[in-house]
């Protein structure tokens, strides 16, 4: 089986190792992973901000990219896979051939767990990682793509983990996209709701699907000096020699 | 332009009413989630509520007249006004008539949206909010801070300074004496009062009846005491059958304050009939629109209408959770205001509304009749930049920013160069424990460490390791 990867910008540019790690994951299950270097950005920064014109011109690259292909497209983020499963076709006039092709992006276009689970039958990468470990439900995950299960059976199988539920788990954690700079204050008061649950779990790590909001707690942590660290669920899943 | 961020962070600041907040909004919500989950077919209700208001919403013309021609059929009189002004002016028109000078009101939050105290007042006319939340919030000389729970923000102990302060008791935190003077204080306005003005929270079309719910049986006082009684609705208030009733109900109480049922569902089918002897002499229905139908303009938006008023997004709602219903100064608050109040006042006055927002999606989790909130917001977050873009300077300057951004994500080359640039300027400005001088990274930074970009990007990790093989 091959599969695109849409590794997204923020993994990209700050994030490389969660991008690796999933490459690293899928391989090993036995998935060949075609990287396109001429991708980019799906265009959410500006949607979520209002700007649904220049969403589109990004999105429109983002087509031209993985339309070429009908491979499946995998991406390590809830919130992306959000974007183009399920905003996207609206920045395009119904009918339209780039509102055929955004549906046809969006019908192929999978969240990295999901696809581990749902579509590969995987649950144990063989990955070992003795540390105690809670996870965080990023909302677009669980509230766009209801998405909850995949991540905490892929979790559970993680050889030496102590995997501890935190207290409102599914509550957000305050990032927002652009809500995180244009409400600095509310944002970081919500997100310092979730640190305090964080750290009554017991946890070392706090597990997430998406390198947005680890990027909010995992600010709010470092500045705080809060013993815990943040990881991506690729990353913990990669933790296996090669 | 109403100002969210700053209240937001007066509202941050007050420690009481964080305390406030957290207490009784976790304590409803345990409430409600209680009792939700011992309803089997919660989903189904929530589908079957939601296809019943779409269908009304889509044909409210057809069941408003229904409605007309059966309150008009059990005697009473309905009146249509286009806007709030028209409203108040039709109140005022009846106090008149009645030589109203005193008004007892049971809570409505339509009252609120045409700012009906203050307008009594004017005209020299005593009105008297007889719901306990509202009447501390009248004493207080503040405005509702939830449309359910409208003195949610203020806790006992605040209450009982104000009760101490305003009537004249002597200072008790004991919940009951405070609601026994409450209520020796009320039952003389209800004696007393000329008129009564309640809300209206289901009018249902086949039977002409207006169904107001309560738990504290001011409402039921107000309807019937007085020789007037005055209901006033938004037009979406209609429902077609008497029967969509116990799914409304049910949804309604539980969602909204954790009880399966409320204690009183008051039915008002006109005024006194020849052959009584209580209830008002006459009955009038106000039928108000108020911007209404303009939301009815666009398919998608219309559902908005469909709200009835639980308020269970404010309390599930991480922002709401945050800063209370103030901070939003306008009728409603929470998600369910943030998508309405631009679309009924203007985007130009609302247009941070939209903003306020996580978009994280609890409140359409949670919504009984199913309104796509988050969607509702990113759409009004894209009228809102069409509209009015490039007013306010601040607004441009992101205008430009994601102009810009916009063009450097168009093209892997442009992106490439781009990502090179800021590795190089980065160490010149990102330092840890420091806030950044300028822009987002400015908000982004006061509390938050900024996330600092890679020594090297993804893409140029995978070339590498493809090119070792």
């Amino acid at each position: 089986m091959k599969v695109a990867l849409f590794v997204t910008c923020l993994v990209d540019q700050l994030y490389p190792q969660v991008g690796l790690s999933a490459v690293k994951v899928l391989r090993k299950a036995g998935v060949e992973v075609n990287f396109d270097q001429r991708q980019t950005c799906c265009g959410q920064p500006a949607f979520n901000t209002g700007y649904g014109d220049q969403a589109a011109h990004v999105a429109r690259h983002m087509m031209e990219v993985f339309g070429d292909s009908d491979l499946p497209i995998v991406v390590p983020s809830g919130s992306c896979a959000t974007m183009v499963k399920v905003f996207m076709p609206g920045l395009f006039p119904e009918g339209s051939a780039q509102w055929r092709l955004a549906n046809s992006l969006a019908a192929r276009t999978f969240e990295f767990s999901d696809f581990l689970v749902t579509h590969l039958g995987v649950r144990k990468t063989g990955a070992r990682f003795p540390a105690v470990v809670t996870y965080h439900d990023s909302c677009h995950l669980l509230r766009e793509l209801r998405i909850s299960e995949q991540p905490r059976a892929l979790i559970r199988e993680v050889e030496g983990i102590e995997f501890r539920e935190m207290e409102n788990s599914t509550r957000c954690c305050g990032f927002g996209g652009t809500f995180s700079v244009k409400f600095p204050e509310i944002s970081v008061a919500i997100g310092q709701d979730k640190v305090r649950w964080i750290r009554e779990s017991g946890a070392e790590y706090v597990v997430g699907n998406d390198v947005s909001c680890l990027m909010h707690i995992g600010g709010l942590l470092r500045r705080q000096q809060v013993p815990v660290q943040t990881i991506h669920l690729a990353e913990l899943l990669a933790k296996f020699d090669d | 332009m109403i100002d969210i961020r700053r209240n937001s962070r007066k509202a941050l600041a007050d420690s009481q009413l964080q305390k406030n907040l957290l207490l009784t909004l976790s304590k409803t919500m345990a409430a409600r989630n209680q009792v939700v989950a011992e309803v089997d077919n919660w989903e189904a209700l929530r589908t079957h509520a939601q296809t019943v208001k779409a269908h009304t919403v889509a044909n409210l013309g057809k069941y408003l007249e229904t409605l007309e021609s059966r309150v008009i059929a059990q005697g009473g009189q309905v009146l249509w006004a286009d806007d709030a002004r028209e409203a108040v002016d039709y109140l005022l028109d009846i106090a008149r008539r009645y030589s109203a000078t005193k008004v007892v009101k049971s809570k409505s939050m339509l009252g609120e949206e045409i700012h009906l105290n203050h307008e009594l007042e004017r005209a020299n006319i005593a009105s008297i909010e007889t719901d306990l939340g509202e009447y501390i919030v009248q004493l207080a000389d503040e405005t509702p801070s939830h449309i359910v729970m409208p003195a949610l923000h203020k806790s006992r102990e605040q209450v009982a300074d104000l009760f101490a302060e305003k009537l004249g008791m002597e200072r008790t935190e004991d919940v009951e004496r405070i609601t026994l003077t409450a209520r020796q204080v009320l039952r003389q306005h209800f004696l007393t009062a000329q008129m009564g003005i309640s809300g209206v929270n289901f009018a249902v079309a086949e039977t002409g009846s207006i169904v107001v719910v309560e738990n504290e049986g001011n409402a039921r006082l107000s309807v019937s005491l007085p020789p007037v009684h005055v209901a006033i609705m938004g037009i979406e208030k209609v429902i077609p059958r008497t029967e969509d009733l116990c799914v409304f109900l049910k949804l309604l109480t539980r969602n909204a304050t954790g009880q399966k049922i409320s204690t009183y569902v008051n039915f008002v089918n006109g005024g006194r009939r020849d052959d009584e002897r209580d209830g008002p002499r006459d009955f009038y229905l106000i039928i108000l629109d108020n911007g209404r139908s303009q939301i009815l303009k666009d398919e998608y938006l219309s559902q908005t209408l469909h709200c009835i008023r639980c308020g269970a997004c404010l309390d599930t709602c991480p922002v709401y959770q945050s800063i209370g219903g103030h901070a939003y100064i306008s009728t409603y608050q929470g998600p369910i205001g943030a998508i309405l109040t631009p679309q009924l006042l203007s985007m130009d006055e609302a247009r941070e509304h939209p903003f306020a927002s996580s978009l994280c999606g609890a409140c359409h989790d949670i919504c009984p009749v199913k309104i796509e909130i988050p969607h509702i917001l990113l759409k009004l977050r894209d009228q809102a930049q069409r509209e009015s873009g490039g007013k306010a300077s601040k607004i441009s300057a992101e205008r430009i920013i994601l102009q810009i951004w916009s063009w450097f994500m168009q093209s892997a080359s442009r992106y490439r160069q781009a990502s090179w640039v800021a590795r190089r300027l980065q160490p010149l400005f990102i330092r840890t424990g420091k806030r950044f001088p300028v822009g987002p990274l400015r908000a982004w930074s006061e509390k938050r460490e900024i996330p600092q970009l890679a020594t090297k990007s993804f893409r140029e990790m995978f070339v590498a390791e493809e090119g070792e093989k």
